[in-house]
């Protein structure tokens, strides 16, 4: 049918934010998460991925920039199947500041 | 103890899920399978001539059912076959368990012949989807898959089968229990009672129902609630028939093709109770201009709903049901007198405008003629395009499920599928699909699959030579500019359901054409029904692309 004309989105924000994930350890799990952001053209700045104490279990990092989307984001991401939970910090968390010294 | 291989186990799990009926194409990966569902005295086979029909009648079956229904495809080429199917269950949250085969695990990544990654292919478009790596594992997907595609928000879920896994023996102790629907949270109470009152104190209400309210059950409820606090009630075009056409209360259906009077009813309202409906662009028009004096109650199943495009003053997170069954004993009884004299002044001034509905020679005459001719108990499926604008507009849908169309996805080639999948699903029924000359063609060759299985279903066809929504939208918006949607050789239908098998009448040459639509729909077993239309005739009103739905053009 007709195209929308779409009102444009702001994408204000520059202050990062790191979200937290607990999902569930098999493969797929990344392609759920990394495709959800891509096809929602929301971009991710960095992302860090490793099994748990429990291998059943890995968590996930991702470095993001705050935009009006967010919460729609993490929404979004609340509702995959290997998506246990959710958190969000602030940029001062330290989780990618700690790694910064292998991407210089 | 029990022993069987995977392909076996997976029978004996769709058996006790309650799946009574399959419909698909097999394949090489698929065989083992194929070759285990010949054994099933319970489960029905329905062999598809297209997997993307396979889907859509598995559509169609889920649509009149609410229940999952599965379909079939073999790996490569059957798998992509399904895709938009799938794509199309999505956007419309229906549930639907697709089953593909895959090559042996240990080709899968060697471009094997006839692999591609479906799994990857269908993130997108799936609620989830399993690539499954052991026989054993399909003790707990299969239930799994089930439970994820009927439970919350329904929606589409994926299996894909390694031929090797199929074939892999394994033995088990017990069956795992068959899926049911997992309830989400209660409602939040004080959400639900803030909403009670603001609807207590409005003074212009509206209630705009969508397809959550068809998914849930909660039709009758809704009309209660309607009924109880004196709501003028609108309707999307997936929830055409939640409130009967003729309800006192209706306002019919809103948004692009929507009547003047819905629109500017919504346009005065001061609240809005949007109810299993997600704001989509076709019924809303442009976000920002769309009841603009209105608070906004909003209920749904699906937390990402919420807040999405338009804030809502409360967001009851929760099934319709679970929601209106608190809400309605917070509701006051309200006759709303003056509202609904006003909404009664707009209708009456500014209605639905339906040239030719006394005539059955035209696109609404015919429509209305169908209707006559049959009664509710009729299923109705459309194909995408005017037509399907125009039974939206025009048929007297008067109950939830009555009504099946593709939504979200609007995807040519959906009706006829999936009335093949309704008749399955309902065989005491007639079903009726209205469709285009464009749209028909886009899965003809399921006339096979209709012949093959005599079903009751009958095809209207209606027939203006181009794909005629592009042609009204080339003739309104882009300078008269007509290209690429006018057909310049009309096949014989007429033949070709003939050489399916499948009776058909001519109502262009039927001395009396309302005669000659009775009986064919009167008959029971497949037929077509062909009928020409004047390729200018237009779907009126229609809110211009990016316009607001105040702005309308036509009727
Ligand atoms: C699979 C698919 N391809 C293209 C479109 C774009 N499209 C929307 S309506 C339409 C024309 C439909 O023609 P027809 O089925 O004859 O119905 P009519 O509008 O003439 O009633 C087209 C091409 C679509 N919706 N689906």
């Amino acid at each position: 049918m007709i195209e929308q004309v779409a009102e444009p989105l702001q994408q204000t924000g520059f202050a990062k934010v790191v979200l937290e994930l607990d999902v569930n350890n098999h493969a797929g799990v990344m392609s759920h998460i990394c495709n959800l952001f891509a096809r929602r053209a929301f971009n991710v700045e960095g992302i860090l991925c490793m099994p748990m104490a429990n291998p059943e279990k890995s968590r996930i990092w991702l470095l993001v920039f705050e935009d009006q989307r967010l919460e729609q984001m993490v929404l979004q991401l609340e509702k995959l199947i290997d998506v246990l939970a959710v958190r969000r910090h602030g940029a001062e968390h330290e989780v990618f500041e700690r790694l910064e010294r292998f991407f210089h | 103890m029990m022993q069987m291989t995977g392909a076996e186990l997976i029978v004996r799990l769709l058996e006790r899920q309650g799946v009574r009926t399959i419909a698909g194409i097999p394949g090489g990966a698929i065989l083992p399978l194929y070759d285990a569902l010949s054994g099933s005295e319970l489960i029905r086979h329905v062999l598809a001539r297209h997997e993307q029909g396979a889907g859509f009648i598995a559509q169609g079956m889920a649509r009149v059912s609410g229940q999952p229904e599965v379909c079939f495809a073999s790996s490569g080429p059957g798998a992509t076959n399904l895709v938009t199917a799938i794509a199309d269950a999505s956007l419309d949250s229906i549930p639907m368990v697709a089953i593909t085969g895959q090559v042996p695990l240990a080709m899968i990544g060697t471009d094997a012949f006839q692999e591609v990654d479906i799994y990857g292919m269908t993130v997108p478009i799936t609620k989830h989807n399993f690539l499954v790596r052991s026989a054993e594992e399909l003790l707990e997907v299969v239930p799994q898959a089930f439970r994820i595609a009927m439970s919350g928000r329904p929606g589409p879920v994926l299996i894909d089968v390694p031929k090797d896994v199929q074939n892999q023996r394994i033995a088990f102790e017990a069956y795992p229990e068959p899926a049911r629907i997992q309830r989400g949270p209660a409602p939040d109470e004080a959400a639900i009672e803030a909403a009670a009152t603001m609807i207590n104190e409005a003074e212009r209400p509206v209630l705009y129902l969508g397809g959550g309210v068809i998914h849930s059950g909660a039709s009758q409820l809704a009309v209660t609630l309607a009924e109880q606090a004196g709501l003028p009630t609108t309707m999307t075009l997936m929830a055409l028939g939640a409130m009967p056409m003729d309800h006192p209360l209706s306002i019919g259906m809103l948004g692009m093709h929507g009547a003047r009077y819905t629109n500017f009813v919504l346009e005065e309202s001061d609240l809005l109770v949007c109810v299993g409906a997600r704001f989509d662009d076709r019924a809303i028009g442009k976000a920002a201009q769309f009841c603009p004096n209105a608070k906004i109650v909003h209920i749904d199943v699906d937390p990402s709903e919420l807040n999405k495009i338009k804030r809502a003053h409360v967001a009851i997170n929760g099934d319709v049901t679970d929601v209106l069954e608190r809400l309605l004993p917070r509701v006051q009884v309200k006759l709303r007198k003056r509202w609904l004299a006003h909404v009664e002044g707009l209708k009456s001034r500014l209605p639905l405008q339906m040239p030719g509905r006394d005539d059955p020679r035209t696109h609404y005459g015919l429509i209305h003629a169908v209707a006559a001719a049959l009664d509710d108990e009729a299923i109705v499926t459309t194909d995408v395009g005017q037509h399907q604008m125009w039974v939206a507009q025009a048929y007297p849908f008067r109950r939830p499920r009555q009504w099946l169309t593709s939504g979200g996805l609007g995807t040519m080639g959906f009706g006829m599928p999936a009335a093949i999948g309704a008749a399955l699903a309902a065989p005491e029924r007639t079903v009726v699909c209205f469709s285009g000359d464009g749209s028909l063609k886009m899965n003809i060759q399921e006339l096979a699959t209709l012949a093959d299985h005599g079903l009751n279903v009958k095809i209207v066809l209606m027939n203006n030579s181009s794909l005629g929504l592009v042609y009204q939208q080339q003739n309104l918006f882009y300078g008269k500019r007509v290209f690429a949607s006018r057909y310049h050789r009309a096949p014989d239908f007429l033949k070709i359901a003939d050489g399916f098998g499948i009776p058909a009448v001519d109502l262009d040459t039927a001395a009396n054409p309302r005669a000659a639509l009775a009986q064919a729909l009167g008959t029971p077993g497949p037929c077509l029904i062909h009928a020409s239309i004047a390729r200018d005739e237009f779907v009126y009103p229609m809110v211009p692309p990016g316009g607001a739905n105040t702005e309308m053009i036509g009727g």
